[in-house]
């Protein structure tokens, strides 16, 4: 993985033919996130993995995945993600002093029971135990899956629902999701970001080599694909936009043209507002292989500018 | 808390899939309570990641409060590089690498345990800016208002969410909008509410993450029911799970083309369609008797 911070596209772009290849193989990473959710992310990004000839699929909106359901996963290798430790007491040794409680900043612990909702896994309360009695013990936060789908390999995960660690569960995701396309010399690995500005979007922006924002022209919309433009150019992650549901609000869409062009930042494709696009999610098959209309049209105009920006 | 005669209803407004119509749904709910009964309705913005709730409430922000966590600070004069900090530390916020003792605030939960452990009390817990709280009024002052911003590149929302939810007053009708999916962000804004309303769309991506919601608030103990919003798009399958789990659904906004226009515009269902207006207050009514809060 890139250190976070650095984008290998830039120093890529900058490179001659020549550098690049004797370079070791690194896979290029792209993530598809946009602050705003129900923008149509999981949509442009089945469709993309329809488009792209070699990549690995990684999900990691990992509170909410949706890809596997439109890619037809067989699910080869799955395993338990254990997250942060919780303090399990032992009721025999406590003396009930309330040292614990006294330390305990997350209200998670009193002498008679800990919450595992509010607890954040510091351990400051087993530090301070006098007795010993209580032990951190990792639970299981949730389950990862590596799977084969008619479009490549696909790493996906889920959070147990009311689980915590979801940030380190998307590091996870991407670790694998890294190891099989060294393992399968694949080019690039297409991430599915989560909504939001906070750990689980994080999580999967640092270090990649593009952030691909979908918005939609909503007063919403833009307000929070400028929130998470500023995380992406925080972490100087080079940033590209489509806009879907373009003609829903042109007025909007216009304001989107403008603060693409003040900052530099390509837009790739407009998309329009099509109720149909539904159909094919409950037909469980990515758009572009359950209509060729417009919206597809504007995918494939945005996956051949990718290939260009991306070296592919 | 226990629903009572001492505190008026709280409800949470939440959704596994983003971009459902939660705020559509918290905010036009508020308006529409308000316009029934002036005065007694709050909104709590607690997607504190991506607040909208203002975009369609349009409020007159009064106040702002700065939101602050404590973080570490290692006077290196007393440091003897032992070490003891970053081995307590489950969040790998401190490292002592030979000489050099380094800190990660944005990686820091702020629980204090490396100050504790420091044999020579190096360690100084100094506080830092996380985020904000803004509290203002909307509707000419009849509802009030509070929504938070995480500042960017800060990863842990709880802190807060926290503060957001401090400004809970019992004498009011509370509407909570809450983050999308089913991770701690959510679960904070939920907790402690009378119930929670999940605003989901009929799609396969709507019915996983709200199976995920509906797990999330039962392990939560909060009661929940659905909205079903763009009914028509779509399979069946949200209402055959709903009837096999035997999950109420409170009410049905159609697909409409409409409404999406509107709420582009930053307009709510109340503001665009009166006739919303008495079905989002009958859900409001029909909740109250479910969880027994007495009427005022």
């Amino acid at each position: 993985m890139l250190v976070q911070g650095t984008s290998r596209l830039s120093e890529a772009s900058i490179s001659t033919d020549a550098q690049v290849a004797d370079m070791s193989f690194s896979p290029i990473q792209m993530t598809v996130v946009s602050g705003k959710g129900g923008t149509g992310k999981t949509t442009v990004v089945g469709s993309l993995a329809a488009l792209a000839e070699k990549k690995v699929l990684a999900d990691c909106d990992v509170d909410a995945a949706n890809l596997y359901q439109i890619v037809s996963p067989t699910v080869l290798e799955s395993g338990d993600f254990l997250g942060m430790q919780i303090p399990v007491r032992d009721e025999d040794l406590c003396i009930r002093c309330g040292k614990c409680e006294e330390v305990c900043r997350f209200d998670a612990i009193t002498v008679e029971a800990v919450n595992e909702l509010s607890c954040e896994g510091c351990g400051f309360c087993a530090l301070v135990c006098p007795v010993d009695a209580l032990q951190m013990q990792s639970i299981s936060c949730g389950e990862w899956h590596r799977a084969d789908t008619r479009f490549g390999p696909l790493v996906y995960a889920r959070l147990i629902p009311g689980a915590e660690s979801s940030g380190r569960l998307v590091t996870m995701v991407r670790q694998k999701a890294e190891d099989v396309a060294l393992q399968q010399q694949l080019p690039l690995i297409l991430i599915d970001g989560a909504p939001g500005i906070g750990c689980v979007a994080t999580a999967a922006i640092t270090g990649t080599d593009l952030c691909l924002v979908v918005t939609e022209p909503s007063l919403s919309g833009i307000h929070d694909m400028e929130r998470v433009g500023d995380l992406i150019a925080h972490f100087g992650v080079p940033m590209a936009v489509i806009i879907n549901k373009a003609d829903i609000n042109q007025e909007n869409s216009a304001r989107i043209r403008s603060y693409c062009e003040q900052r530099g930042i390509e837009l790739l494709a407009e998309l329009p507002y099509d109720e149909s696009v539904t159909e094919a999610m409950a037909e469980g098959v990515p758009l572009i292989e359950h209509q060729d209309g417009p919206v597809v049209a504007g995918i494939r105009q945005a996956w051949s500018r990718l290939e260009q920006l991306l070296n592919l | 808390m226990q629903p009572d005669s001492t505190h008026q209803l709280s409800i949470s407004v939440a959704a596994g899939k983003g971009g459902t119509g939660k705020t559509l749904v918290a905010t036009s709910m508020a308006l529409a309570l308000d316009a029934e009964q002036p005065g007694t309705v709050q909104l709590l913005d607690c997607d504190v990641e991506e607040p909208n709730a203002h975009l369609l409430l349009q409020p007159d922000i009064t106040a702002q409060e700065k939101v602050e966590v404590l973080v570490p600070e290692v006077d290196l004069d007393l440091c003897t590089r032992c070490g003891d900090c970053a081995k307590v530390c489950q969040f790998s916020a401190i490292a002592v690498i030979r000489q050099a003792v380094l800190t990660f605030h944005d990686l820091c939960a702020g629980c204090g345990a490396c100050a504790w452990v420091c044999p020579t009390n190096a360690i100084t817990e100094v506080k830092r800016h996380v985020g904000t709280v803004r509290d203002g009024t909307a509707a000419e002052g009849r509802i009030s208002f509070t929504d938070g911003y995480l500042n960017i590149g800060d990863q842990r929302a709880g802190p807060v969410t926290t503060v957001v939810k401090d400004r809970i007053d019992p004498q009011k009708i509370s509407i909570l909008d809450a983050p999308p999916g089913t991770a701690c962000p959510m679960q904070d804004t939920v907790e402690g509410t009378d119930y929670c309303i999940l605003v989901t769309e009929p799609t396969p991506f709507g019915l996983s993450n709200l199976k995920d919601a509906v797990l999330t608030c039962r392990r939560i103990g909060v009661p929940c029911g659905v909205v079903i919003n763009r009914d028509g798009v779509g399979d069946d399958g949200v209402d055959k799970y709903c009837e096999s789990d035997g999950i109420e659904i409170l009410l049905r906004i159609p697909q409409d083309r409409r409404i999406a226009e509107a709420y582009s515009r930053g307009d709510t269902l109340t503001d665009a369609f009166a006739q919303w207006r008495q079905p989002l207050v009958d859900v409001v009514r029909h909740i109250e008797q479910l969880v027994a809060v007495t009427p005022t």
